[in-house]
């Protein structure tokens, strides 16, 4: 080990400048990342799961074989594998298979969106009380806690009540209701972070608290944040559709797994599992591919495993 | 040390570390008190004590990486205490660090190369274009290859990160750099490479140091003059030999006499 240290000096290449060049083309971060992720086999999966899920999604309107909301009430609650009908139909004789191709319209946007939307608030609040803590982020992270003590639903509920009910109103009152969460996350990683030397030698180089949050710290707190917020999004989509349930979200008789989910648990002890089992298969599936595409989004961003 | 100037200079350095409660101040840890001593210029000044003295704090107090509770810092004629952030960070060209954990020195998401460009540009000492030629001339010489500027810090050993940090804190061509314990996590043999290392840079550069240190004969063999830290207060400072063949407290015989040989290098 000691060794090479100095003998490293004595083969450095001559022609530094363009193995240099040539090491950042081959090296290039984007491509390190992508070749890392293409690696991890469940990512890729996973990708491809939700890229179909959404693909169906879009364009349901062709690939539907029946209207989603139209019942047909002599074949209701018929099983898998009815002529004509795959999946079979729910409790108001409505195919199965069309009413989950046009779900993924709702259920996969209310997975994604308000963690989108909440992820930037989070990560600023989160990174400001971290970094300047002192009193001012000791007070934002006492607030936080205050509403973690309310329970999510209940929150969830009080805010699409007073912003009234709709798609749009429900996926705010759930982004709203996710970002003390969140936000709890990125100040847990950035505290630990901003304790470490390099965020005082690049201080020691002149740099600013913006280049420190900006250039320092946010590279480093994004991975824990983004393994929690796509772990959150399938807890969404059931989410959602406790809301709805509750007459504050996707207002039936729209389809949405979960909402789909919820509806067949009244026919469950009839007999008839596969109404709820379905889409709940459907909305496992999603939730177990967003977190490992996660998980894989994670190991692209960490430099030991790009270069391994 | 006739003709020389003081660079660094420390008046009553006192730092109090109070634990934050809910309701106010809980209570407080006096970590360094009436810390006085100058660094002249050229010279390397050791700051002796051990674990837990005071030293690193002293050291980052100096470079006002930690503020002061009451005290006066000055740098070549400025009162590094009352600057504004503005001239801070100017100021901070001229002073460098380098740290003791070599692991956390870096940040693991970015490639060396451009942690060791970061004081460059931000004192823009060089065309843009230049200062990647000037990292792979600073990277070679601490003893590095050009290619490893690319690199990720994990993929170095410590004695290389070592290296590395080094680079960094000369990167803004500073007069003045601070040695937090520059080697204590080295083995030995790396430990010498890295003192010669610093001994040779210092040459060229005409630099100043302050070298942190827990041991005695490190010490001995890189400063000329030094002062011996126990419990956050000065107990002892004058010329290293003095402080070795005269040790005036009790402080200072202890630490010789845990000193079992000189140091080899
Ligand atoms: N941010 C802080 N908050 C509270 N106490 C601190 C803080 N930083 C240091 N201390 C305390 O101040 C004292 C001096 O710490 P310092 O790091 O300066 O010691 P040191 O001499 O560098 O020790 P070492 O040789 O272990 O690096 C220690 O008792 C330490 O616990
Ligand atoms: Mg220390």
């Amino acid at each position: 080990m000691t060794s090479t240290t100095l003998g490293q000096k004595v083969v450095s290449p001559v022609a530094a400048g363009d193995t240099v060049a040539a090491q950042i083309k081959s090296r290039s971060r984007p491509a390190l990342m992508w070749r890392a992720l293409r690696r991890d086999k469940a990512a890729v999966v996973s990708i491809g799961i939700l890229v179909f899920l959404t693909l169906v999604a879009v364009f349901a309107p062709l690939l539907a074989p029946y209207d989603p909301l139209d019942g047909d009430a002599s074949q209701r609650l018929e099983g898998i594998g009815t002529p004509g009908h795959l999946l079979g139909l729910d409790g108001q004789g409505r195919d199965i298979l069309s009413r989950l191709i046009y779900g993924g319209r709702y259920s996969l946007t209310v997975a994604v969106l308000p963690v989108l939307a909440a992820a930037p608030i989070a990560l600023l609040i989160g990174m400001f009380a971290g970094y300047f803590g002192g009193r001012t982020g000791n007070a934002v992270m006492r607030v936080l806690d205050v509403l973690f003590a309310f329970p999510v639903v209940l929150l969830a509920i009080a805010i699409a009540a007073v912003l009234g009910p709709g798609l749009a109103n429900v996926m705010l009152a759930i982004g709203i209701t996710m970002v003390p969460y969140m936000a709890r996350v990125v100040y847990t990683a950035t505290v630990q972070e901003s304790a470490k030397e390099y965020v005082e030698a690049a201080r020691a180089a002149g740099a600013t608290q913006a280049q420190i949050l900006r250039q320092q710290l946010m590279p480093n707190v994004m991975s824990p944040l983004v393994v929690y917020g796509t772990s959150l999004c399938g807890l969404m989509i059931v989410l959602a559709a406790g809301l709805s349930f509750l007459g504050v979200g996707v207002t039936p008789p729209a389809p949405d797994w979960g909402v789909m989910t919820s509806d067949g648990r009244s026919v469950l002890l009839e007999g008839y599992g596969h109404v709820a089992t379905i889409p709940g298969l459907v909305i496992l599936v999603a939730a177990l591919a967003f977190n490992l595409i996660g998980d894989g989004i994670r190991d692209a961003l960490d430099p030991h495993k790009q270069t391994s | 040390m006739s003709g020389r100037d003081v660079l660094v200079q420390a008046q009553d350095l006192r730092k109090v570390y109070a634990k934050p409660t809910l309701f106010g101040t809980g209570e407080e840890f006096v970590a360094v008190q009436g810390a006085t001593f100058d660094v002249l210029r050229g010279e390397t000044f050791g700051l002796i004590g051990e674990s837990g003295s005071g030293k690193t704090t002293i050291g980052r107090m100096l470079l006002r990486l930690v503020e002061p509770t009451s005290g006066f810092v000055g740098f070549d004629g400025h009162d590094v205490t009352r600057l504004t952030p503005k001239g801070m960070r100017r100021l901070r060209q001229r002073m460098q660090i380098v740290f003791q954990d070599s692991g956390s020195a870096f940040n693991p998401r970015r490639a060396v190369g451009e942690q060791v460009a970061f004081p460059m540009r931000q004192f823009d000492l060089c065309p843009k274009n230049e200062v990647r030629d000037r990292v792979v001339d600073l990277l070679e010489h601490v003893g590095l290859r050009a290619d490893q500027a690319d690199r990720y810090p994990h993929e170095f050993s410590g004695g290389q990160r070592q290296r590395l940090g080094i680079a960094r804190a000369l990167a803004s061509e500073p007069e003045f750099l601070l040695l937090d314990e520059p080697t204590s996590a080295l083995d030995v043999s790396v430990q010498a490479q890295i003192l010669n290392l610093l001994q040779q840079l210092q040459e060229e550069r005409h630099l100043t140091m302050l070298l942190i240190t827990h041991n005695l004969a490190l010490v001995q063999h890189m400063c000329d003059r030094a002062a011996v830290l126990h419990h956050g207060e000065l107990v002892e400072s004058g010329p290293v030999d003095d402080i070795f063949h005269k040790p005036q407290n009790e402080v200072t015989r202890r630490l010789l006499d845990a000193v079992l040989e000189p140091v080899a290098a």
